[in-house]
């Protein structure tokens, strides 16, 4: 069992986003409380990696703060998070968990010893020795979740990770992701995937235009949405 | 040729002062060129601008330099280094700490942008970086050193001022075929040439298979 | 972590140079400005390896232009000059550079030419009228004009045979700017002629169609002076080693070594130090 989190509740109030001309986050005010991962979807552009790099602490944001756990702390040792397009260090499968570890400050024994349960849980031991720049798509990304599950995380963002993927290897990741949350770490994942939604999702937040529309459990949302945002979303109608 | 040093020890003086002289700049150039990749101050583009600049110093006139700064009148003369190995070793890393720096910052530019976001998601502070990139790009750093080596081995205008090609004691493989060819002799000084041509594959040959050999224990 | 790498870094660094560094102060050895000439002819190669079994110093030449030797011995760079323009070397006695000047020993300059001659002068013992006809038939004609004392020796025959040179020189006269083997090559390609020592033109081994046209005339005579540079102005100067060296050059001993050189049987300097009186 977990001890009380210190990442948690991730605070953010009234958070805009501008990069030059251009207002990604629009006065974004949400809080992302521990318990049933967290599934942020919205059409592209609506602001879903810029909220998961400011949740983790990436980024600032141009207005407005944000806080983990009470505080608007600089350090990140409790976060993870795994990028749409990761980059494997170029060294070995193996070598990028323990650099991980490394900067997560786990030394010695230990740290070989984590290397090879992480690389197990998500099924890579087979490929330790492999150079990471050759592994699939699929591969890599269960690399990256290995890397994210390093830092010991109590709370684990991940940007759209089955988003190239194919059945099979989006079925691996989401065990990882679900067996990580069932282990007590928060999941905060953006999605596109809406069957994806409903495997994963204890809660949702919908965004549209950079700013918050709806956020509710993930059976209210996807049966009776209360925004037309939400609704025209669920039929698969662009939202402009 | 004069009898006295034989051809070994004129290609073991050339190998040494160029190796000793690439080995140094690698030590000054691959973390300034690090730096430079990876810290923003004012008058960098001036800096970056410089470095690729003076890659093309011209070796005759660093040579000059050298000399005015190392002569007895001139400012360092109390060191008594003009006309010695040392001041060629000088001179050469003044030529090659340029290529160094140059092509390690474009190296460590380039994989700083694929990495950034994954090191700054594992908060790798600013010195763990400069190890990290230097380290994984370390192939690429071996081509920057290759390069800063073939410069050095191949000039004579710097080590001709600064050694002064005394006989049996600065006289390098360069400075050697000058001689040669300003007395007529050419073709001792075109098999001096090749002599000097094959040595220099042989390095390269001999890097290549380290990297090969290297990449396969690393698996 | 950066900090232990910067002076790991800079005391490999001072080690390395350190180590290449020769040993200085237990060498006995000194630095000699001398002429290309000199260097080319072989002579050194002769005479040093003799000098060091003799007294065990290490004699380093720098092998440069007349001008340039003197120039070395001026900024303090150099122990000995031993050159050959007498002019320039009272000059820099005048300066007060040296300590003391020596009559060594002298060879003799040669007129090299095409074997075609198209000026004409193949076999004569007359350099001022050889050197007119260069110019009345704008034969090319090759200046290594490099303040060597070859330089100046050429400088002085055009002067001799009343031949303003600075004035009169036209597209046929070359000055190059470099030593004297450089100078046969670039008359070799030309088909010109050019003032060379003989001791050069004997070991120079990409002759082409270059012959000797004229030698012997008493005009192109060339004498050599040693000079220890002056220590008062330079404390660094290695004033006993280098006294040493000159002693050894004006000695009989030396006298001896410096005729018995030859190239292809061919005695190429002529001793001639003053016999001190004892």
């Amino acid at each position: 069992m977990r001890a009380p989190s210190s990442e948690l509740p991730v605070v953010l109030d009234r958070v805009s986003f501008r990069a030059g001309e251009t207002t990604i986050l629009d006065r974004l005010s949400l809080t992302l409380a521990p318990g049933a991962p967290t599934v942020i979807v919205g059409p592209n552009g609506s602001g879903k990696t810029t909220l998961l790099r400011l949740c983790m602490g990436l980024i600032a944001p141009t207005e407005g703060g944000i806080a983990w756990g009470g505080r608007s702390q600089a350090t990140m040792a409790r976060r993870a998070i795994v990028f749409q397009r990761p980059v494997m260090l170029r060294r070995s499968t193996a070598a990028n968990v323990a650099y991980a570890l490394a900067k997560a400050n786990v030394t010695g024994s230990a740290r070989r010893d984590r290397v090879d349960e992480l690389l197990a849980q998500v099924g890579l031991s087979d490929l330790a020795q492999r150079p990471a720049r050759q592994l699939s798509v699929g591969e890599a990304q269960r690399l990256a979740l290995a890397r994210a599950l390093a830092r010991d995380p109590e709370l684990l963002l991940l940007d759209e990770p089955t988003a190239s993927l194919d059945p099979a290897s989006t079925r691996r990741v989401e065990e990882i992701i679900l067996m990580a949350a069932q282990s007590g770490i928060k999941i905060v994942m953006a999605s596109h995937d809406l069957g994806q939604v409903r495997r994963i999702a204890g809660e949702v937040v919908f965004l549209a235009r950079g700013a918050l529309c709806e956020q509710s459990s993930a059976g209210d949302f996807l049966n009776c949405p209360k925004t037309p945002e939400a609704a025209a979303f669920l039929r698969g109608d662009l939202v402009i | 040729m004069t009898g006295h040093p034989t051809l070994a020890a004129i290609v073991g003086l050339s190998l040494t002062i160029s190796l000793t002289a690439s080995l140094i700049a690698a030590v000054v150039g691959m973390p300034l060129g690090a730096l430079l990749a990876l810290t923003r101050f004012p008058g960098r583009a001036a800096l970056v601008v410089l470095v690729n600049a003076t890659m093309g110093l011209p070796p005759v006139v660093v040579g000059l330099a050298v000399y005015l700064l190392l002569s007895r009148s001139g400012p360092l003369g109390s060191m008594g280094i003009l006309f010695t190995p040392t001041a060629m070793i000088v001179a050469q890393t003044i030529l090659v700490v340029p290529i160094i720096a140059a092509l390690t910052r474009q190296t460590v530019e380039d994989l700083w942008s694929d990495y950034r976001d994954e090191l700054n998601a594992m908060e790798v502070g600013p010195a763990g970086r400069v190890a990290t990139l230097l380290w994984d790009a370390r192939y690429s750093l071996l081509t920057a050193l290759l390069a800063g080596f073939g410069r050095a081995i191949a000039e004579v205008g710097a080590v001709m001022i600064v050694g002064g090609n005394i006989d049996g004691f600065t006289r390098t493989m360069t400075t050697s075929i000058a001689l040669e060819t300003s007395k007529g002799d050419l073709p001792l000084a075109m098999q001096l040439g090749l002599v000097l041509i094959c040595i220099v594959l042989a390095i390269n040959a001999a890097a290549w298979a380290a990297r090969l050999w290297s990449e396969r224990q690393a698996g | 972590m950066q900090n232990r790498f910067l002076s790991l870094a800079l005391g490999l660094g001072l080690g390395i140079v350190a180590l290449a560094a020769p040993a200085t102060a237990q060498e006995k050895s000194i630095v000699v400005a001398s002429t290309t000439s000199t260097q080319d002819s072989g002579l050194f190669g002769y005479l040093l390896p003799l000098f060091k079994a003799r007294t065990g110093i290490d004699v380093k030449v720098i092998a440069q232009g007349t001008g340039q030797a003197l120039d070395t011995a001026r900024r303090g760079d150099a122990d000995v000059v031993f050159v050959h323009a007498k002019a320039q070397e009272e000059k820099f006695m005048a300066e007060g550079f040296g300590v003391k000047r020596f009559d060594v020993m002298y060879n003799d300059f040669v007129l090299i030419g095409p074997a075609s001659d198209p000026a004409g002068i193949k076999g004569s013992k007359d350099v001022s009228t050889a050197l007119k006809a260069i110019q009345a038939k704008a034969a090319p004609f090759i200046s290594r004009g490099d303040k060597s004392g070859t330089h100046f020796a050429e400088l002085a025959l055009w002067k001799d045979a009343g031949i303003d040179i600075a004035a009169s020189k036209g597209p046929w006269y070359r000055e190059i700017g470099q030593g004297m083997g450089a100078a046969l090559n670039t008359a070799n390609a030309m088909n010109g002629y050019v003032l060379s020592d003989r001791g050069t033109w004997l070991s120079f081994k990409n002759r082409g169609d270059l012959v000797i046209a004229v030698e012997g005339d008493r005009r192109m005579f060339n004498q050599y002076g040693v000079i220890l540079v002056n220590p008062e102005k330079f404390p660094s100067v290695k004033k006993d080693l280098g006294q040493a060296f000159v002693d050894w050059l004006i000695s009989l001993e030396g006298q001896g070594v410096i005729a018995n050189y030859k190239i292809d049987g061919q005695q190429l300097f002529f001793p001639n130090a003053e016999r001190k009186a004892s």
